[in-house]
């Protein structure tokens, strides 16, 4: 894989005596869902940090499209074109839903050290706020205050938010978290509509959709990669099955 | 409904230095000039705080600088309130600049805390600042002069002045708070971590809303200066700070108006009820009491309504 859009090289993270990170390295495909399994405390959400941004890794290397990101921060990792979101739902309760997501454009259709004109005036970008809306799902809902709406339309919201950066990679941290058989559904749905489109690096516990989304499968135990392959192969790795997989493995 | 309350005030803060000149109680113009001045500092506490999110314990600092750069340029001889005013505002908002930059790498009692410790420094700086009064303070030679036939030395004359400037920067406040800019402060109180995540440099917007507020506080500062004749440390110290606070929160965190609210109240109760009892904060610590307990949106939450323009939906 010579144009990888993410290239990770043997990170590292610790937290005081305790590896979270271990040398771990990993390559995405321009336009591949690319999904991250493993037990529960295996690192998966501190390697998001990490890709994201949002947690500075201890050593190793992060490119993105060719260029060294691991010093980038957060905020302007998604002006590069990687954005996360998360796996407890962070969003602006308090507002609508199109004000959500306008936020989010906002961020990337210049400076917003503007101080006379306002907001609610600028149609483009409410216009766009909600053409997002319909994409993810969330079509009539545009003026519901956010904390209103039921669970698995926040989680909607949540990969929304992320989508809506029109960043070309997202991490998305566990996105069917808490949701019933049929929110899992519909975002199955939505990040299948995703595919090809975008590059996608999916945690996730829900081994249906993983299995069904994904083009490959990276599998991280005690902040180590102990696999990566199509999901037959992993489905068939005998230490993947030992480490993780356990009984679903057989049931499978 | 919620126009014409504001219409309704308006008029009447016009029409209120004419009745007291009529009756011959101009000692209520001076007093209703204080709050005013008082309205906008508050305000631009009201501002990071309410706003930004940003719990300052160190405002009056930059009430104190304004009013001792008003001050000391006019120890100099300056005393055009075209230079000394809008020096004063840049140098409140250079200070708030500076402190904003280190304080608000911390969160939440850690930056109560720095703020208050920068405050402090501030008003030893000025404590020790001989030349300038020392701890005695210093008083002004007069007022500012502003020129085009407007003699501030008349109480009358500086009330309508001041009003003017709080009226004009009130509706400042309220256009950046529809604007992009405040828009994205009240995310940023809201939700930080997400706005850093959808690509917003917070810190930034955050500083930049720090040193807004610092420099309309500075603006305040130069009124009070101008206001009593006289500066002193006591300005800048830690209760004065306190006072600011109280008067945001008895108004309202958050809203256009809590400033405004909050000052008038605090400065009518101190003075109706210092009329009876020294003990005049017990009384206005009842107050507070119930407002923390039983409006959390203070009284313009209940007498003008929800935060007018804190979430607008567009379009």
């Amino acid at each position: 894989m010579v144009d990888a859009l993410l290239r990770v090289k043997r990170l590292l993270k610790h937290f005081g005596g305790v590896i979270a990170t271990d040398h771990v390295d990993l390559s995405i495909a321009p336009g591949e869902i690319h999904a991250l399994i493993g037990p529960n405390g295996a690192g998966k959400t501190t390697l998001i940090h990490q890709l994201s941004g949002a947690l500075r890794a201890d050593g190793g290397r992060i490119f993105f499209d060719g260029r060294d990101i691991t010093r980038v921060s957060l905020h302007e990792r998604v002006h590069f074109g990687v954005a996360r979101s998360y796996q407890i739902t962070s969003i602006f309760r308090g507002s609508t839903v199109v004000h959500n997501l306008a936020l989010a454009v906002l961020a990337r259709t210049g400076s917003s050290l503007r101080f006379w004109r306002p907001l609610a005036k600028e149609d483009p970008l409410f216009e766009e706020a909600r053409a997002l809306a319909g994409q993810i799902g969330l079509g009539g809902r545009e003026n519901m205050v956010a904390g209103q709406l039921a669970h698995g339309e926040q989680r909607q919201l949540e990969v929304g938010l992320a989508l809506a950066t029109r960043a070309r990679l997202l991490l998305l941290d566990e996105p069917m978290a808490g949701l019933g058989p049929q929110e899992s559904q519909r975002m199955v749905a939505l990040l299948a509509r995703l595919k090809g489109t975008i590059t996608l690096l999916l945690v996730e516990h829900d081994m249906d959709a993983v299995f069904r989304l994904a083009d490959r499968i990276s599998v991280l135990d005690s902040g180590r990669i102990i696999a990566t392959g199509a999901p037959e192969a992993i489905r068939n790795n005998a230490e993947v099955k030992r480490a993780y997989l356990g009984e679903e493995a057989a049931a499978l | 409904m919620h126009n014409r309350l504001v219409v309704g005030t308006l008029l009447l803060l016009v029409a209120f230095p004419l009745a007291a000149e009529h009756w011959d109680q101009l000692f209520y113009v001076s007093f209703a000039t204080r709050i005013l001045i008082y309205a906008l500092a508050a305000s631009s506490l009201n501002l990071i705080l309410g706003y930004g999110g940003m719990v300052s314990f160190g405002h009056a600092a930059f009430l104190g600088i304004g009013a001792y750069t008003v001050a000391i340029l006019m120890e100099q001889g300056v005393s055009s309130a075209w230079v000394s005013w809008p020096l004063a505002v840049m140098v409140s908002a250079l200070f708030a600049l500076v402190i904003g930059a280190i304080s608000l790498r911390t969160r939440g009692v850690y930056f109560i805390m720095i703020t208050l410790a920068f405050a402090q420094m501030v008003y030893y700086l000025f404590i020790s600042l001989r030349a300038y009064g020392g701890e005695d303070g210093l008083n002004l030679a007069g007022r500012s002069h502003l020129g085009f036939g407007l003699n501030l030395t008349s109480d009358l004359t500086f009330y309508y002045v001041v009003l003017a400037l709080g009226v004009t920067c009130l509706s400042l406040l309220q256009r950046l708070l529809n604007a992009r800019f405040g828009q994205v402060v009240q995310a940023i109180r809201d939700n930080e971590a997400r706005m850093e995540a959808i690509g917003f440099p917070t810190y930034r917007y955050k500083l930049i809303c720090f040193a807004l507020a610092g420099g309309a506080a500075g603006l305040a500062g130069a009124l009070l200066a101008n206001q009593s004749g006289f500066v002193s440390p006591n300005l800048l110290q830690w209760t004065q700070s306190g006072t600011l606070m109280v008067m945001v929160i008895l108004g309202g965190v958050g809203h256009l108006y809590g400033g405004a609210l909050g000052a008038a109240v605090f400065l009518v109760l101190e003075e109706a009820l210092s009329a009876y009892t020294l003990h005049w904060q017990l009384g206005l610590g009842l107050v507070l009491l119930a407002i923390v307990l039983y409006a959390r949106q203070g009284l313009a939450g209940l007498f003008v309504g929800p935060a007018p323009g804190r979430r607008s939906t567009g379009g």
